[in-house]
């Protein structure tokens, strides 16, 4: 469990983040969604240890990130799989070698003990056959499968994913987006998505919070979105009209 | 303008200091050490031998046209093309030619990690990506003396064929010129300057590669300043190395 208190970020004069509090809970896909300059990344971010915020605190499992020693801190971060939204791989590399990365760096297993968890990693996302191609020889869904087996080689206790579904076509994006999910109920880890693509929430959002303006706006499930009268969030997710016949057809039961 | 400056040079100096600490496990960096020997030196022999070689010839064809003078000695020739070559040339001016060749590679692959994440991803799963990505670097770089001397062979073979095959003096007026008032500090000096120049050509465009913000077209920006801020570096730094080293 990742709970986040009071959190708040600057940059320059600009308050990103105004004081978010929420609980991001151990085997659901939590979702955090809103408009863009929301301040949803600058949560992740902030959550990842990239950005540092000046006041709240941000605990995993009970341990306050800003308590940790650096040792601390570097030793938590080998328990987190990061999904990138460009993937992030590394394109000196192959398929296999950046899914056998993490291993590679932080376990002193052999060559073939790697190669078997890279197997099995990649056979979770079903990518066995690109194991020698090159990030730049397959495709945009194909490099956020490798990112997602890479994610998770490590039996990572938490899995963040910053915008999964961008730039893909629907098909590959609910993929994805129930790979991921398998994934966090498998292996009961914390996952955090941020998104706005409302496929996403629909899809798999166990647990939702609403950014807007940097504060936490609402929060709850993907079914309890259907029966809110936030205005905020009515008018964020209805603003398509598909998701309007949506909720009425929902409401009529 | 001036505090932004000091900034970044104070910027520049607690780089180093994280470059060293939390080491990468050595089986990964070993490999990581050979790909920049790989990428660094031994990919940039070409271009230095090219250079040197005909650059040494001009020295040596300048120095025979400029010596206008009957009783000044032919061996004045090899003298003064081996002087320049081993005192600048060889040592600062390829340095300078590096710092586009090498120091453009080490900003924009840096600055490409940066801008798709990569590096973010390395501190993501916890690697010190400064140490992984710049250290190995600053170990290929201990080889960059082993260029500078090849640079100083061809150099001076440059300007042997040149002053020989094009008739300005005999091979062995150019040798003598060449064994004439040999200093060897010349040599030390000339490693010396190699030495620190090849720290700066590796840490310089690091620091601008992976300090940068923005995207592809930052890239571009991030290599030509760095290109800039080393060339400078290595000047002034050349300027006094030679004041603490050559005079007395």
């Amino acid at each position: 469990m990742i709970e986040v208190r009071n959190l708040e970020k600057s940059f320059g004069e600009t308050k990103i983040l105004k004081g978010v509090s929420a609980v991001f809970e151990t085997g659901k896909t939590n979702l955090i969604i809103g408009q863009s300059g929301s301040g949803k990344t600058v949560l992740l971010k902030s959550l990842l240890g990239i950005h540092s915020p000046e006041v709240g605190t941000i605990s995993f499992d009970g341990r306050i990130y800003s308590e940790l020693s650096s040792e601390e801190k570097r030793e938590l971060r080998t328990e987190i799989g990061m999904l990138f939204q460009g993937s992030a791989l590394f394109d000196s590399m192959t398929v296999a070698e950046n899914v056998g990365f993490p291993l590679k760096m932080f376990t002193n297993d052999d060559g073939n003990k790697i190669q078997k968890r890279v197997d099995f990693a990649l056979k979770r996302v079903n990518l066995l056959d690109s194991n020698n191609k090159l990030p730049s020889e397959i495709s945009g869904g194909m490099q956020k499968r490798v990112a997602i087996a890479r994610a998770i080689v490590n039996n990572p206790k938490y899995l963040f994913c910053d915008e999964p579904n961008s730039g893909l076509d629907p098909n590959t994006a609910t993929l994805i987006d129930n790979l991921i999910k398998e994934i966090t109920e498998e292996y009961n880890i914390t996952t955090v998505l941020n998104t706005h693509d409302m496929n996403s929430v629909m899809e798999i959002g166990e647990k939702i919070i609403f950014l807007k303006n940097g504060l936490k706006e609402w929060e709850g499930t993907k079914e309890e979105i259907f029966r809110t009268d936030n205005v905020a969030i009515v008018e964020f997710v209805y603003s398509s009209n598909l998701f309007k016949k949506v909720r009425e057809a929902y409401l009529r039961g | 303008m001036l505090i932004r400056y000091l900034s970044q040079i104070g910027k520049y100096f607690l780089m180093w200091k994280e470059i060293f600490s939390k080491q990468t496990k050595w089986s990964v960096m070993k490999g990581l050490i050979f790909k920049e020997i790989d990428d660094l030196i031994v990919g940039s022999l070409g271009i230095v031998a090219f250079i040197s070689f005909f650059v040494g010839g001009v020295v040596a064809i300048q120095t025979a046209l400029n010596l206008s003078n009957p009783l000044i000695p032919k061996y004045i020739i090899g003298f003064a093309t081996k002087q320049s070559v081993i005192l600048e040339f060889a040592p600062t001016f390829i340095s300078i030619v590096m710092a586009g060749k090498m120091g453009s590679f080490i900003t924009s692959s840096i600055g490409s990690m940066r801008v798709t994440e990569q590096i973010d991803a390395l501190e993501v799963m916890g690697v010190n990506s400064l140490n992984y990505l710049v250290f190995p670097k600053l170990i290929a770089v201990l080889l960059y003396p082993f260029l500078i001397g090849i640079s100083m062979f061809l150099g001076i073979l440059g300007g042997y064929m040149a002053s020989v095959y094009g008739g300005f003096a005999s091979s062995s007026d150019f040798i003598d010129g060449i064994q004439r008032e040999f200093v060897p500090f010349h040599i030390a000096y000339a490693f010396i300057k190699t030495f620190i120049f090849g720290l700066l050509l590796a840490s310089i465009p690091s620091f601008h590669g992976y300090y940068m913000k923005g995207g592809a077209l930052e890239v571009g920006k991030a290599s030509t300043v760095a290109f800039v801020w080393t060339s400078v570096t290595i000047i002034l730094v050349n300027y006094i190395l030679t004041q603490l080293l050559l005079t007395k």
